[in-house]
């Protein structure tokens, strides 16, 4: 009698994401016809929001897509930017960027690991239900999560939506007397860090094996934050800006986020897929850490994602205590800036992926255009087909109640952040010295694309 | 945080409502650190969607409200979230203000919608971006983008304890000078919008040796029109003045006597 069920499931708010989508389920005669994560945030037209601005300004502005990632944006930003102008900033700079970012990842991993995801495996509502049974667990991790923010505060005097980065740098060297006091701290949560991998990998994750194609960047010698060429695991290897030339946007009904595509595919970004491609530049104690647990890497199993982002905890707190052991006070936490006209490419690891920026400025420095491909829109289609993998395994004649928490899980675990991707509208509106006209769907995802980037 | 004096017979209900904003605000909560377990054992959320508690049209004692307002349908939302709260306030500047994406008011940011996604069923946008207290009556306004956790906990630890919050609307210039700070303006001529926007933040900015960039707003009687001039003497353009004042609140009336505000 279950074969043939038709069963509608609607989450109209999902818990536990960043922003507000839905999922929407839908089993027709014993086959699934749909699985959607339906995003409905209204988009805040960002890129058209900036245009006609200083480049300078950029900084502070695009922090304020994402108040969980604000690093992200500005660390793209800043890279493209100084890509127009031949600007290059000094080894310092490049070290602090570095270290701000791994505040990020540190403070962005541990909220999802402890507030969003972990419920899921334990059988919990939320994090603080799960606390009063695993008081130790919870706790830990939001005193990771905190050491994050205190990275990012040192050197940008908040953790969401930091003062401290410019176009060619920082505004200001902290102050070596703060910077001893939080290494200080970070030492002592190394053990932290290194329980939390194997508190990740001792969870009951699923059983899974997906064939998916994981897209990060890669550098020659370490592992990737703000430099480094996009790769895949199935042999892309190019410079970031040839992006446009694999991976494409498009509009979908259900979702204010556009779809990427890799050459018409779904494909993985994030901790998972970074940890996928990257794992041979993994520091030796990293590696040993995650050695001493069951959980094989690379792997095809999604639900790894979870421990992946742990190990990627692990790594940044031992890298931002490389950087600080290192710490010296500069001669300029800047170098000049240059305005000029042209294009500028910049891409770089936000905690749940790549986030790949193009911005244009004309030759007074103001912003002509840009285009901001969020991780999360990258993700989605892979998010989608994940839905599909896994209740099919699950079994479609399941108990509707034990198919909705499952597809819950499975969206949690790419850790979307709706407020990012919904907050991009690339519009292809050429102007002609006439009003402005928008086209079509159709044009907009071919013609108009190829002629944008010509 | 005691609620030992408190004025609630039992556990106080709090809701956070998320609108059109960036999530940092609310996330001001969940980068409580340990703190956040105290604060969820001393209120009961009865909504707060990425804490795990989902129930939108449940009574709340204290609603705390992030974003602005952009669609009809956050019209409906807001005016029910009114409805089942005893006390709203509106935290940081998409909910104060309008916040950054009010910079689309002055385009028609419908049709660019429209041009985008034809298909049934999409997000319809509003021609403007307004702020809650457009639509409804909002008890507290606290300022920032974000919101600081010592301004969140701050009015919480009032409001729990019965005490209406009295946040400080002073100006940030004078918090700069009575820590000491070295002025950007004198020492280095950046165009510091200290002397106009509201303090709270912690004077971070001039802390790092740059210029405000009026996140949190403009405080009480801001006199614009002499720091707008003041900036033209640093050799800033009127668009760059513009630019300056119209950012994150953009649409603040307080900025209107520059004649740059939107009308």
């Amino acid at each position: 009698m279950t074969e043939g069920r038709s069963l509608k499931i609607n989450v109209p708010m999902l818990a536990r994401v960043e922003g507000e989508g839905a999922l929407d389920l839908e089993i027709d005669r014993g086959r699934l016809a749909a699985a959607r994560l339906r995003i409905f945030e209204p988009p805040r037209f960002f890129e058209k929001l900036v245009e006609g601005r200083a480049a300078a300004e950029m900084p502070d502005l695009v922090a304020r897509i994402c108040g969980i990632c604000p690093v992200a944006y500005q660390m793209s930003a800043v890279h493209a930017l100084e890509a127009i102008g031949s600007v290059e900033p000094t080894g310092w700079v490049r070290e602090m960027r570095r270290l701000l970012y791994c505040g990020e990842w540190i403070e962005s991993h541990c909220l999802h690991i402890h507030l969003l995801a972990a419920p899921d495996f334990l059988g919990f509502p939320d994090a603080a239900k799960m606390a009063r049974q695993y008081p130790e667990a919870v706790r830990r991790g939001l005193r990771l999560q905190h050491l994050g923010n205190e990275i990012i505060a040192l050197l940008g005097g908040r953790s969401v939506h930091p003062v401290g980065t410019c176009i060619g740098g920082f505004h200001r060297a902290p102050p070596a007397a703060a910077v001893s006091a939080l290494r200080g701290r970070l030492h002592d949560a190394v053990p932290l860090a290194e329980e939390l991998v194997r508190w990740t990998a001792s969870l009951a994750l699923p059983h899974a094996r997906q064939d998916f194609v994981s897209v990060a960047l890669r550098h020659p010698s370490e592992y990737p934050l703000n430099e480094g060429r996009i790769v895949s695991s199935d042999g892309l290897d190019i410079a970031i800006g040839e992006y446009a030339d694999h991976f494409a946007e498009q509009p979908v009904a259900w979702s204010t986020a556009l779809y990427s595509l890799y050459h018409g595919r779904p494909y993985l970004v994030g901790p998972l897929a970074r940890l996928n491609l990257n794992l041979d530049l993994l520091p030796p104690q990293v590696r040993r850490n995650l050695a001493r647990t069951e959980v094989p890497m690379p792997s095809s199993n999604p639900y790894h994602s979870i421990v992946a982002r742990a190990v990627e905890v692990h790594y940044a707190l031992l890298e931002a205590l490389r950087i600080l052991d290192d710490y010296h006070l500069p001669e300029s936490p800047r170098v000049a800036t240059k305005t000029r006209a042209g294009v500028g490419y910049g891409c770089t690891e936000a905690p749940r992926g790549l986030l790949w920026q193009r911005w244009e400025t004309d030759a007074d420095g103001h912003v002509v255009g840009c285009r901001i491909v969020p991780p999360t829109s990258q993700n989605q289609a892979r998010i989608e087909e994940d839905l599909r993998l896994s209740l099919e395994a699950a079994g479609l004649d399941s108990p509707a109640e034990a198919l909705r928490s499952r597809a819950e899980a499975v969206i949690r675990n790419y850790d979307p952040c709706i407020s990012c991707a919904t907050h991009f509208l690339t519009l292809r509106i050429r102007r002609r010295g006439g009003p402005q006209r928008a086209r079509p769907p159709e044009a907009l995802s071919t013609a108009a694309r190829s002629a944008e980037e010509s | 945080m005691s609620l030992s004096s408190s004025p609630f017979a039992r556990r106080p209900r709090l809701a956070v409502h998320k609108f059109t904003s960036c999530d940092g605000c609310q996330l001001t909560l969940l980068n409580l650190g340990e703190q956040l377990l105290d604060l969820a054992e001393r209120v009961e959320f009865v909504h707060f969607a990425e804490f795990g508690v989902v129930d939108e049209d449940a009574d709340a004692d204290i609603a705390l409200v992030e974003g602005s307002v952009s669609t009809p349908h956050e019209i409906e939302r807001i005016k029910t979230v009114r409805a089942h709260a005893k006390y709203l306030v509106a935290i940081g500047a998409c909910a104060t203000g309008g916040g950054i994406q009010a910079l689309r008011n002055r385009h028609q940011a419908p049709e660019w919608m429209h041009a985008v996604y034809l298909q049934a069923g999409h997000t319809d946008v509003l021609d403007r971006v307004s702020p809650l207290s457009a639509h409804v009556r909002v008890d507290l306004e606290l300022e920032g983008c974000p919101i600081s956790t010592h301004q969140l906990l701050a009015a919480l630890h009032d409001l729990l304890a019965g005490v209406a919050p009295a946040p400080s609307r002073d100006k940030l210039c004078l918090e700069c000078k009575r820590r000491g700070l070295v002025c950007v303006v004198v020492t280095q001529g950046l165009p510091c919008l200290g002397p106009v926007t509201v303090t709270g933040c912690g004077v971070l900015c001039p802390g790092q040796g740059r210029d405000c960039y009026g996140c949190s707003g403009p405080a009480e009687s801001p006199n614009a029109a002499a720091l707008a001039a003041k900036f033209s003497t640093l050799g800033l353009s009127r668009q760059q003045v513009e630019q300056r004042f119209r950012a994150i609140h953009s649409a603040a009336p307080e900025f209107a006597e520059l004649g740059i505000a939107d009308d």
